[in-house]
């Protein structure tokens, strides 16, 4: 069975081709990170396969389908989950209630139930709840359970993020960059995490990382990026090792 | 301060946060009950039109506080319901029948304004409402076969099982309407439909991420909203007993925006709160009429100013208190003031209050503005 | 043919009045993100005003016309000290309803000074007519095509040529780069005010003549949310074109359709174009990053 395939995944907008040509697999299990200088599109790339984005050309396989043509709810809807770079959390609401909303796949009730609030949406509000706990209790969140997400530091809001996409219940984990403005510590409890996640909870892990230290810790396997094509494939030593990838990290 | 201890997933959000609530809103619905036997007719009606408005609120909260989508036609919903009604009753459907109806039609009608919603966002979205609010207006006014146009409808009474409905028994009716919207909005909010309403408010990209069909949740919001607020125009049909074209103008739709802005966004208490306001403040606004004048001499008098001063205030007073848009000009201070210095509405500082006498002697001025957000923009 | 033509007239003359205070509309717009439902208040302002100077004091009319103007830019700065400035940042939402609760206090303002009557004003453009062959068009109606023209020719040179111009446009693209680079944008805001006021002031005393003054004036300013929206919101081209697509539909509309639809037939295009392209005809259509 295939896990993850893109094929000859190409975006252009305007005259810029963002991607241009990228295929790789991910297998089940791993973690794989993909690493590039500022503009390589690393984002674009992940902004293509949780749809945010449309494809101009190229395919996206997800457990033999192809879900290169389904909207982002399919997607997430499907068992991928993703954080953003800059932290889309819902603001307004607290910590609980972002989980729960990852829980949104789950719940199977019509509006008409939820408005009567009828049997099974008790039972099914419990049950998000439970999950919601336990993702809480696996990241360590629990004290911020009814904090407003305003009122809380960066490097909590990172992780709830984490957590939020945790909630979907994801067979494929997308983090854009989960380490972006963490301080040293809270850049080990985040490596510890996705290790967690990986090993413990067995979650394929996909990653756009830029902290090379975190890189090596975690992933299995590494692909480079610039100006939108793939520059190497292999582990963190082999791509780091990678006469190209020096080049375009060290401007030769 | 007093803690809840819950030792179940299930009450987790519960329907009253505490013990002491449950007494309280026990207390206020029995007086709500009482009230036909206790009070004038007067006020008696002015509790009708509060609980007409506060259905209009809760409806106009989940639509902006809770899905966050912007809508300045909110008169049109109320129109159609209460053209509905007048239509309904004429043709001899009973009130059991046409007064839920009257809501899934203008759920329709919701529906249908909804989808553009799809596409448009922010200011487009506020102007596209307002152009359909005009466009209904005019065809109401328009279509004499079925609306007798400018000219209006006239509304029989409205009878229950055959039973004529008397002044009480509308009082009942409206406020077995109220309990229920409002006992239905609290259990959407809390429920999977109100995380997906505030998961559009707060972020549209975040909450495709995570799943939720953000199409079909607004269009569910805007269904939701306006079918609510038919069911306030069916209410609102039966108290005039007379309905017509100008009753449904943009400045009634900017008072409904009003109540909300006034009572709060965040809660459905908020709406009701908004609700209270907008119904009480025409009989404030003619005590103040009557007062004005004799403040005015008090104070010129109290300093032994000269009469002719004193025939100057009077006179400038009486200009002011007799200017036709004295309502529109103390409404509009009333909004801005509101906005700038309340933005929580009359909610928020009830929560505040409610926290400082909790926390006495502890309890800090805290700011309890919204943060700013200089550089979120709304352009895209 | 010959109704056609004169219609056509007739409508790009009142379009040009509502791509003016569109006009207002997209300066606000695009330098703060406001939306300013007062502009068609601040536009009967100026045309009250305009009677106060040149009924009541028996000014020249091009006296009157500048001091208008200059009082309603200052009027303009005023608003946006006092309302708009504390709630800067507010969600879009809040500033709407603030700008509404502004109209309305402007509203009943005015009908407070200047009381509820039509009132009118002599212009030197009064009963003039201009003939070519059977078509005949008032003097009222070619001084807004003319003054249209002209304004917006000054606003071009303006945000072209000058030092305040450019700090104007450097503001409504990025205002916290605008901020680095030295500019005092909160008075930028004030100054965006004034402008857009004094665009609206010229709007009210140009179309004075043909309507008549009265208090409800203003509601012309909610026409004109269909030619800003048509226009995309963010261009003044665009704005002047949506205006003149409006009052020609409009105008039109009178003429040929059943009563009743020219006052609807301006929203009902709106809610049309909407649907086809939901930023308008000229409007930008980028993706927001996340």
């Amino acid at each position: 069975m295939t896990f993850f395939d893109v094929k000859n995944l190409t975006v252009k907008f305007g005259g810029l081709t963002a991607v241009d040509n990228v295929s790789f697999g991910i297998n089940e299990g791993e973690v794989f990170t993909i690493i590039g200088p500022n503009g390589a599109g690393k984002t674009t790339l992940f902004n293509l396969i949780s749809r945010l984005y449309t494809p101009s050309a190229g395919q996206i396989i997800f457990r033999d389908e192809d879900v290169t043509r389904l909207s982002a709810q399919q997607i997430a809807g499907r068992g991928i989950a993703r954080t953003f770079q800059n932290i889309e959390l819902f603001e307004s609401a607290s910590t609980l209630q972002n989980l729960l909303v990852g829980r949104h796949r789950h719940s199977t009730t019509r509006t008409w139930q939820d408005i009567l609030r009828t049997r099974k949406v008790r039972e099914e509000e419990v049950a998000h709840r439970r999950a919601a706990e336990e993702v809480m209790d696996v990241l360590r969140l629990q004290r911020y359970r009814d904090t407003t997400i305003g009122n809380l530091p960066y490097g909590v809001r990172k992780v709830i993020e984490v957590a939020r996409a945790l909630c979907v219940g994801p067979t494929l984990l997308l983090l854009d960059e989960p380490s972006s403005g963490l301080n040293v510590e809270e850049t080990n409890a985040m490596a510890e995490w996705i290790l967690e996640i990986n090993r413990r909870l067995r979650v394929t892990v996909l990653m756009v990382e830029h902290d090379m230290s975190l890189v090596s810790r975690v992933s299995d396997r590494v692909l480079a990026l610039n100006y939108g094509k793939m520059m190497a494939l292999g582990t963190a030593a082999e791509v780091q090792g990678h006469p190209d990838v020096i080049a375009a990290y060290l401007g030769a | 301060m007093a803690h809840h201890v819950r030792t179940d997933y299930g009450d987790s959000d519960p329907l009253f946060p505490s013990k002491a609530a449950v007494f309280w809103y026990a207390v206020l619905i029995a007086g709500l009950i009482a009230a036909p036997y206790l009070l004038e007719s007067y006020y008696l009606s002015q509790l009708v039109f509060i609980m007409i408005y506060a259905i209009v609120g809760v409806a106009l909260n989940i639509l902006s506080g809770q899905a966050g989508q912007v809508s300045i036609g909110h008169a049109a919903f109320l129109a159609i319901g209460a053209y509905f009604t007048a239509v309904a009753q004429k043709y001899g459907l009973p009130l059991v029948l046409y007064l839920p109806l009257a809501g899934v039609f203008t759920g329709i009608a919701g529906y249908l304004v909804g989808l553009p919603a799809l596409r448009l966002h922010g200011i487009y979205l506020a102007i596209a409402t307002l152009a359909f609010a005009f466009i209904v207006e005019e065809i109401i006014a328009r279509w004499e076969s079925v609306t007798n146009g400018n000219e209006g409808l006239m509304l029989p009474p409205p009878s229950l099982f055959g039973l004529k409905l008397g002044t009480e028994g509308f009082y009942y009716l409206c406020l077995l309407v109220t309990v229920l919207v409002v006992l239905a909005a609290i259990n959407i909010i809390r429920s999977s439909t109100g995380r997906s309403f505030m998961a559009l408010r707060d972020s549209e990209t975040a909450a495709r991420s995570m799943g939720i069909d953000t199409a079909r949740y607004k269009t569910t919001a805007f269904a939701l909203s306006a079918g609510i607020t038919g069911i306030a125009g069916a209410l609102y049909a039966h108290k005039m007993s007379f309905i017509s074209p100008e009753m449904f103008s943009l400045s009634v739709s900017i008072d409904f925006v009003m109540i909300i802005i006034i009572g709060g966004l965040v809660s459905l208490r908020g709406a009701v709160f908004g609700a209270i306001f907008m119904i009480m403040a025409d009989p404030l606004l003619i005590i103040l009429k009557d007062q004005l004048p004799l403040w005015a001499d008090m104070v010129t008098h109290g300093l032994y100013l000269p009469d002719s001063v004193n025939q100057a205030v009077q006179a400038g007073v009486s200009r002011v208190v007799n200017a036709p848009g004295l309502k529109s000009l103390i409404f509009g201070i009333i909004i801005i003031v509101f906005i700038i210095y309340e933005p929580l509405g009359l909610d928020g500082r009830w929560q505040r209050v409610k926290a400082y006498f909790k926390q006495f002697p502890l309890a800090r001025q805290r700011s309890a503005r919204p943060p700013r957000m200089f550089l979120k923009s709304e352009r895209r | 043919m010959l109704d056609f033509t004169q219609q056509l007239i007739s409508g790009v003359a009142l379009g040009c009045v509502y791509g003016l205070i569109a006009l207002g509309f997209v300066l606000i717009y695009k330098a703060t993100e406001v939306v300013n439902f007062a502009q068609g208040e601040i536009m009967m302002l100026g045309a009250f005003m305009s009677v106060t100077f040149i009924t009541t004091l028996g000014l020249n009319y091009w006296l009157s016309f500048l001091l208008c103007v200059i009082a309603m830019a200052i009027l303009g700065a005023i608003m946006e000290r006092l309302v708009l400035r504390p709630i800067l940042g507010y969600p879009q939402f809040s500033i709407v309803m603030a700008t509404i609760g502004l109209g309305l206090v402007i509203r009943a303002l005015v009908g407070i000074i200047w009381g509820t009557d039509d009132l009118r004003i002599e212009t030197p453009f009064t009963d003039g007519v201009f003939k070519i062959g059977a078509l005949v068009i008032a003097w009222d109606a070619l001084s807004i095509i003319v003054a249209t023209i002209l304004l917006c020719a000054a606003l071009y040179a303006f945000f072209r040529f000058t030092r305040v111009g450019i700090a104007m446009q450097a503001t409504s693209q990025n205002m916290l780069a605008a901020y680095y680079m030295g500019i005092p944008v909160k008075r930028m805001f004030s100054l965006i005010w004034s402008l857009s006021a004094m665009v609206a002031c010229a709007a009210g005393i140009l179309l004075a003549p043909i309507t008549l003054i009265h208090a409800n004036l203003g509601f012309l300013g909610i026409k004109a949310f269909p030619a800003a929206v048509l226009g995309g919101f963010g261009s003044i081209p665009g704005a002047v074109a949506g205006g003149i697509t409006i009052g020609i539909v409009e105008s039109l509309s009178g003429f040929y359709l059943p009563e009743g639809f020219k006052d609807v037939a301006a929203y009902v295009v709106l809610l049309a174009v909407l649907l086809w392209k939901p930023q308008g005809l000229f409007g930008l259509n980028a993706v927001k990053k996340v």
